[in-house]
């Protein structure tokens, strides 16, 4: 594959594609079609679309109606009305009834870029992760997403799935072995002096910290957690044993992501040094995507920085 | 099972009031009022409209319903049990940590249940989805909801119905129970939703106001809901909140309140005198 696409662009071919075989998928949006990229599945399968309009609580609960009747809807807007708004549709009439509903949140984190703080979503793993059974998916690059959504699409159950805006480098589909598996995280490259466990599009700014850091000795292991809930708690725990420190790093809040969860498992499993690298306990700005996470320093940079402080905090 | 009418629906009700209240009492908790107010109606969907199984709670072509007012899950339990999904003894359980009757209806839990419920304002839209999955399958089943007068004031409901009629869900039939009152007190001054049928009209739905006590009124408003076309059907009922308990009838304070040892004894005689009267006329 190669070459860069927004992991949204990646979602809205997947969906066309595999439409055919999956006749129970059913897509639902709120007047974003054209920014979640379901435009395309709504021009090819219109029969199979339906548009809530500007109503995201409304949406999420005729998707957890049709999932009861053995549908497999996939409920599209922003994460920040996916995961904000309708939290509590999400909670009550999806989770609670354990419901085969993806809720699936486009335009996650601070990448969003020039709209700004009200619709930059850092909240949404955290809340997605605390709602019991929710399943919290957040792909890296195209790749993973369209392996993503076929494993959401056989997965009987509620889920969360971000996807981001800005167009991303697609690596995965290089990676020897590459497999997505739901609640596996994957080891994109070994080291022993720390671990890096990185989510959605902090995977490859890890690689590039990596690379960095390398340079000055430091030999860091990178984990691709692309399901955040359920944890891969195997993979997390061996990379506390073996490497001593582990750096989280999300496109999000550091309150209650990725970060923590790993802190929760670590602390009470593994004790070892946890650094947070995410979006501090602050709302977004204006600005580009690149001028915004430059600004919110969710860089290989800062990243790295970050890494250097674990390592300073073993033993 | 052969379909009830006339006053064998309103023998069915006033037992199942009995059943409701006499849960609610052993519970010490739960909402009598409006569980009390959408019995007839309740009672008239499971027991004359709608096509269910209580041997198979789950079959495919079943009639769904959705209690959007979920807190008067005492009323929906009562009918289930007499219906036939669970032992009425079940009933004697009500919120108990070992039973499966919870304050509220899970669906997980509950045979007969079709849709978890508590939350006012989104049980609509999941009946929206249903009827709409019925549409988009090709499947013949009708859904039917009831919301309370006072739940419509949740902004969701109107997304609910502007989308209902949007797909013309003519498979799709709400019942509003106007029964006038909610916790802080009348509708009418906590939040006036008046005049409802000309906005529902306006919304595009088919609108059937009925005394919502009255079975032969119920039994046809059913009927033409299912004869109506393009469109989704509302009914408005007129109902007196707490119906059939003389000092609960129209007084908020029995909203979510439980009627105590001698209450109830009152609450028993009373609707055991109604169930009496119907047996022998």
């Amino acid at each position: 594959m190669a070459g860069k696409i927004a992991t949204r662009g990646a979602y809205g071919k997947a969906l066309v594609e595999l439409a055919e075989r999956y006749p129970e998928l059913v897509v639902l949006d709120a007047d974003l079609a054209k920014a979640t990229m379901t435009k395309d599945f709504a021009a090819a399968y219109p029969e199979r679309f339906f548009d809530c309009g500007i109503a995201e609580c409304n949406m999420v609960g005729i998707a957890a109606g049709m999932a009861t009747a053995g549908l497999k809807p996939f409920a599209n807007t922003f994460a920040i009305f996916a995961a904000g708004r309708a939290y509590e549709q999400v909670r009550n009439s999806v989770c609670y009834p354990h419901l085969n509903v993806k809720v699936v949140g486009s335009h996650g984190g601070i990448s969003v870029g020039e709209d700004g703080a009200t619709h930059q979503c850092t909240e949404d793993l955290a809340l997605m992760r605390q709602i019991p059974g929710m399943v919290v998916v957040n792909p890296c690059d195209g790749n993973e997403m369209t392996q993503a959504v076929e494993a959401l699409l056989n997965y009987d159950g509620p889920a969360y799935l971000r996807l981001g805006r800005p167009a991303v480098e697609t690596f995965t589909d290089e990676l020897e072995g590459y497999k997505f598996e739901l609640g596996k995280g994957v080891t994109i490259a070994e080291g022993t002096d720390v671990t890096v466990a990185a989510t959605g599009m902090m995977v490859n700014m890890a690689r590039k910290a990596r690379e960095l850091l390398a340079a000055e000795g430091i030999s860091v292991r990178v984990l691709d957690i692309h399901t955040i809930k359920p944890l891969d708690e195997e993979l997390i725990l061996k990379a506390a044993r073996e490497t001593g420190a582990i750096v989280t790093s999300e496109e999000a809040s550091v309150l209650g992501g990725l970060g923590g969860a790993v802190a929760e498992l670590v602390s009470a499993k593994c004790p070892v040094p946890v650094v947070r690298h995410g979006v501090e306990d602050t709302f977004g700005r204006s600005g580009t995507a690149n001028a915004v996470l430059e600004y919110f320093g969710l860089t290989p940079e800062r990243l790295a920085e970050k890494v250097r402080e674990a390592v300073a905090l073993k033993k | 099972m052969e379909k009830l009418y006339g006053k064998d629906l309103a023998l069915k009700a006033n037992r199942a009031r009995l059943l409701a209240v006499e849960a609610i009492h052993r519970a010490a908790s739960g909402h009598p009022g409006g569980s009390l107010s959408c019995l007839d109606a309740l009672t008239a969907l499971y027991f004359n409209e709608m096509r269910v199984d209580p041997a198979n709670p789950q079959w495919a072509e079943r009639d769904r319903f959705v209690l959007s007012k979920g807190h008067c899950a005492p009323a929906l339990y009562a009918v289930l049990a007499l219906r036939g999904f669970f032992p009425v003894e079940d009933l004697q359980m009500l919120r108990s940590i070992k039973s499966h009757l919870s304050g509220h209806p899970d669906m997980k839990y509950v045979p007969g249940v079709d849709m978890s419920t508590g939350s006012l304002g989104q049980g609509l839209s999941t009946a929206v989805g249903m009827a709409l999955a019925a549409k988009h399958t090709g499947k013949t089943f009708r859904t039917y909801a009831i919301c309370g007068d006072g739940e419509i004031e949740e902004g969701q409901i109107w997304e609910a119905v502007m989308a209902a009629a949007k797909w013309k869900l003519d498979n799709l039939c709400a019942f509003i129970d106007v029964n006038g009152l909610q916790i802080d007190g009348n509708t009418a001054d906590v939040m006036p939703s008046e005049p409802l049928d000309q906005k529902l009209e306006a919304f595009n739905w088919h609108v059937v106001k009925i005394d919502g006590h009255n079975i032969d009124q119920i039994l046809s408003a059913l009927a033409e809901a299912r004869s109506c076309k393009g469109m989704p059907t509302a009914i408005l009922m007129k109902t007196v909140k707490g119906k059939g308990v003389s000092y609960m009838e129209n007084n908020a304070g029995w909203h979510g309140k439980a009627p105590n040892a001698d209450e109830f004894a009152i609450a028993r005689a009373e609707l055991e005198a109604k169930i009496k009267e119907l047996e022998e006329n």
